[in-house]
């Protein structure tokens, strides 16, 4: 009997595997994060922008009034730069896949490498119909060029999906067995399909129209505080405003939603977002204030909230901190202030929706106060800053495992040196990357529409 | 069925080889075309013939990335281990190329088009030679399996510098076919002529390597060598050798379009030549093509997810290509970097 026990002990260990010796960890994760934290936002313009270009467009095609045109093809324009950019730095995400956590790849990639190889389907055909799209302004009939758009709005939406299940999974592994600590009976669509995908895949979709929407929206609420009139500038603020106005509301529901899969699967996860030391029955919640030194500070308490949101009784006992061995807990700080921001500009995006929606439904008009144009302005980089928030939220959040309750971080890690050449290599690249596009996207906004709209003003040239 | 996953991988090794390849041989063109006066035309042709597809040609690599540890995990993990330098400096010149080139489009006076066009004609040489010489290190056998491969020295070889060499020639070659192709399309003679100079004298320097390299290959890489020089291997080395000729020839004789196709199918043969070479061996010496496979579930929906996915992409890729090919995405000529050519 004795044997048996520790026959299973070893096993167990062994599953983890070993760390590695890597004095950079944390510079690792952090190149990691940066990478993501540079590609993220661009994934947010591939999920709505195509829908809003093709929903410019159809006004064109119905309504026949070339400035529509001139604002879709503009917008394409943009699309494109930003295409270009994500299709490098989502690269190096590739790369450092490999580069920095080989023990990873090389351990667990074959349960969940089928949601990248249909990734990158969905990229082809992104980087194929983008192509026919944007070149193919004047040069395609009115109807095919529309329709050469649909491709891409279809694998912005896959694309995603597919990553995100992967992250699901790293969360929620599932999928195969362990034998000895070997992976065996791997069973690829069950990981692909796992419980997380649905949360997360509509949380990050309504995300990326809100990121996506309000940057938009915010380069004509500046023309329009500057005094821009006309139906360019107008639908240039009205078409994004009016996606984000229906997600930001929606978000607050999905967010329930995400929160509630997180306390069934991810308990310890769900503690750190709220910082609870100690399993609780009838949890209280408490809004705003900030983590430190152990425990919230300031910030209002509302008794048994938390229970509620988490499992819609006032009484469930919510697990605390205290229920993990302190070397597998996240670092509360980071999650628990992260996720309060996200939360809390996540509330203003809503309310600034509903003031939008609410001056459309009485007056059929914008907000006649100058402050939401300013607030809509705002808007934008806080959206920006959600979305990151809630990333580090979830990412963070997972630590110190990568494949949860499965594989550690530390073991996942690379052993090559050079870590911190790497990192400041590629901070560099960043850092003139985003200067060069910042700039350039700046002096696009910038521009008026005369360009677009002397090029052509809608009739078809058939080139044989 | 992991012999089935290993030609899906060197299908879309091949594919990035000459399309990608292509890519970065432009950018070669781009960073020889000389003085900004002089160059802008060529520099003005890269820019109409690549800037349509080459997110699409990059697309292959990523493809290749992603069938690799998917289908050979326990293969992608060593070979990232050992040879990170190379596939780093490889991931920080595609960075800068592809937003370099995306971006000069929209560059507003002549100093910022040569700024970035000069960015990216640099990492258009030293990508490909990169990438080239990771390729040419794990055909080396110089990838070992638990315990990672010297940072430096394994890609460092004879075998691997030559590879890389031969990868940038190549693509060079490649890039001056097309765009004599494209010239003749966009009836711009005085291009067609300076391509077709350019794809002789690289398809020369490409053909060169490839036959020197072998020499290389018998002293530093025996095992390599003996694959290459009997059996199937020695098919695909001929195949290669033959193919790539007669591109010259038609390249001499005005015919880009079969020249195209040609020049492509010597790539590949050299490409298929060394898969062959080293079979079994996906890392020679360590570890076997069956060994380095994930399980045959894996494998299976793996090839399923490939399958669907070429049903989708190869009719969404001859489109592009045909509207590419036909003219109908064409904009207009414009020289870059020049008085000329600036908005």
């Amino acid at each position: 009997m004795p044997d048996l026990l520790l026959g299973w002990l070893p096993a167990l260990v062994a599953q983890a595997g070993e760390t590695v010796s890597q004095p950079y960890l944390l510079e690792a994760r952090q190149m990691q994060a940066l990478s993501l934290g540079v590609h993220i936002p661009l994934v947010c313009f591939g999920i709505a922008f195509p829908v809003m270009v093709l929903f410019v467009e159809g006004l064109w095609l119905r309504t026949g009034d070339p400035t529509y045109k001139a604002l879709a093809k503009r917008w394409s324009k943009v699309m494109l730069i930003l295409f270009a950019v994500g299709v490098v730095t989502g690269t190096i995400l590739s790369f450092e896949l490999g580069l920095l956590w080989p023990r990873f790849m090389e351990e667990w990639g074959e349960v969940f490498g089928i949601a990248f190889a249909l990734e990158g389907v969905s990229f082809f055909v992104e980087a194929i119909f983008i192509a026919i799209y944007v070149y193919g302004w004047d040069r395609l009939s009115p109807r095919a060029h529309f329709l050469s758009g649909l491709p891409i709005a279809a694998a912005g939406v896959a694309g995603s999906a597919f990553v995100i299940s992967v992250n699901g999974w790293m969360n929620n592994p599932q999928g195969f067995d362990l034998v000895g600590g070997e992976v065996t009976n791997v069973r690829p669509l069950e990981a692909l399909f796992n419980s997380n995908v649905w949360h997360e895949l509509v949380h990050m979709y309504l995300a990326g129209f809100l990121v996506a929407g309000f940057l938009v929206a915010g380069v004509y609420a500046v023309a329009a505080l500057r005094g821009k009139r006309g139906t360019y500038y107008r639908a240039g603020l009205v078409v994004p405003l009016a996606f984000v106005s229906l997600a930001a509301p929606a978000q607050i529901v999905v967010g329930d939603w995400a929160a509630q899969t997180v306390a069934e699967e991810q308990p310890t996860k769900l503690a750190a977002f709220e910082g609870l030391d100690e399993t609780t029955e009838g949890a209280g919640l408490t809004v705003g204030g900030v983590y430190f030194d152990g425990k919230v500070r300031g910030g209002i308490e509302i008794p048994k909230l938390l229970s509620v949101l988490a499992f819609h009784d006032p009484e469930a006992e919510v697990e605390g901190l205290d229920a993990v061995p302190e070397a597998d807990r996240p670092p509360v700080a980071v999650v628990r202030n992260s996720f309060q921001v996200m939360v809390a500009i996540g509330t203003f995006l809503a309310a600034l929706g509903a003031w939008f929606l609410w001056a459309r439904w009485r007056r059929r008009a914008l907000p006649a106060s100058r402050w939401f144009l300013r607030a809509v302005v705002l808007a934008g980089p806080l959206a920006l800053v959600a979305l990151i928030a809630g990333w580090i939220t979830t990412e963070v959040g997972r630590q110190p495992w990568i494949v949860y309750e499965l594989m550690r971080t530390e073991e996942a890690v690379t052993g090559a040196e050079g870590i911190p050449v790497g990192y400041a290599t590629l901070a560099l690249v960043y850092a003139g990357l985003i200067a060069v596009v910042g700039v350039l996207l700046r002096r696009i906004a910038r521009a008026g529409p005369a360009e677009e709209l002397e090029a052509g003003t809608g009739d078809f040239e058939a080139i044989p | 069925m992991a012999e089935l996953a290993l030609v899906v991988l060197l299908v879309g090794l091949a594919a990035y080889a000459v399309l990608g390849g292509a890519d970065f041989g432009a950018g070669f063109w781009d960073l020889t075309a000389g003085g900004a006066e002089r160059g802008a035309r060529v520099r003005g042709m890269v820019k109409h013939s690549m800037g349509p597809v080459w997110e699409a040609n990059h697309v292959w690599l990523i493809f290749v990335l992603v069938v690799f540890w998917t289908c050979f995990p326990v293969a992608f993990g060593p070979v990232m281990e050992t040879l990170y330098i190379p596939l780093f400096l490889a991931m920080i010149g595609i960075v800068l190329r592809g937003a370099a080139f995306a971006l000069r489009g929209e560059a507003a006076t002549i100093g910022e088009a040569r700024a970035l066009g000069a960015v990216f004609a640099l990492s258009s040489l030293l990508t490909p030679f990169f990438l080239g010489a990771t390729v040419g290190a794990v055909a080396a056998g110089e990838v070992p399996v638990g315990d990672p491969g010297s940072p430096i020295e394994s890609w460092t070889g004879a075998v691997a510098i030559l590879a890389g060499v031969t990868a940038v020639a190549t693509g060079a070659f490649l890039a001056a076919v097309f765009m004599a192709a494209d010239s003749v399309r966009a009836n711009l003679p005085d291009l067609v002529a300076a391509f077709r100079a350019r794809a002789l004298g690289a398809g020369t320097v490409a053909g060169a390597l490839a036959l020197g390299g072998l020499v290389v290959v018998s002293s530093e890489a025996p095992d390599l060598f003996d694959g290459l020089v009997e059996g199937p291997g020695l098919a695909a080395v001929i195949a290669s050798a033959l193919a790539g000729a007669a591109s010259l020839a038609l390249v001499a004789t005005s015919r880009f379009g079969p020249a195209r196709y040609v020049a492509s199918t010597a790539v590949g043969a050299i490409l298929a030549g060394l898969a062959v070479a080293q079979s079994p061996d996906f890392l020679p010496g360590e570890l076997t093509f069956a060994e380095a496979a994930a399980g045959d579930s894996t494998l299976l929906v793996a090839l399923i997810s490939v399958a669907v996915g070429l049903a989708v992409i190869v009719p969404s890729l001859a489109l592009l290509f045909r509207l590419t090919l036909g003219g109908r995405l064409d904009q207009d000529f414009h020289p870059i970097g020049s008085d000329e050519g600036a908005k």
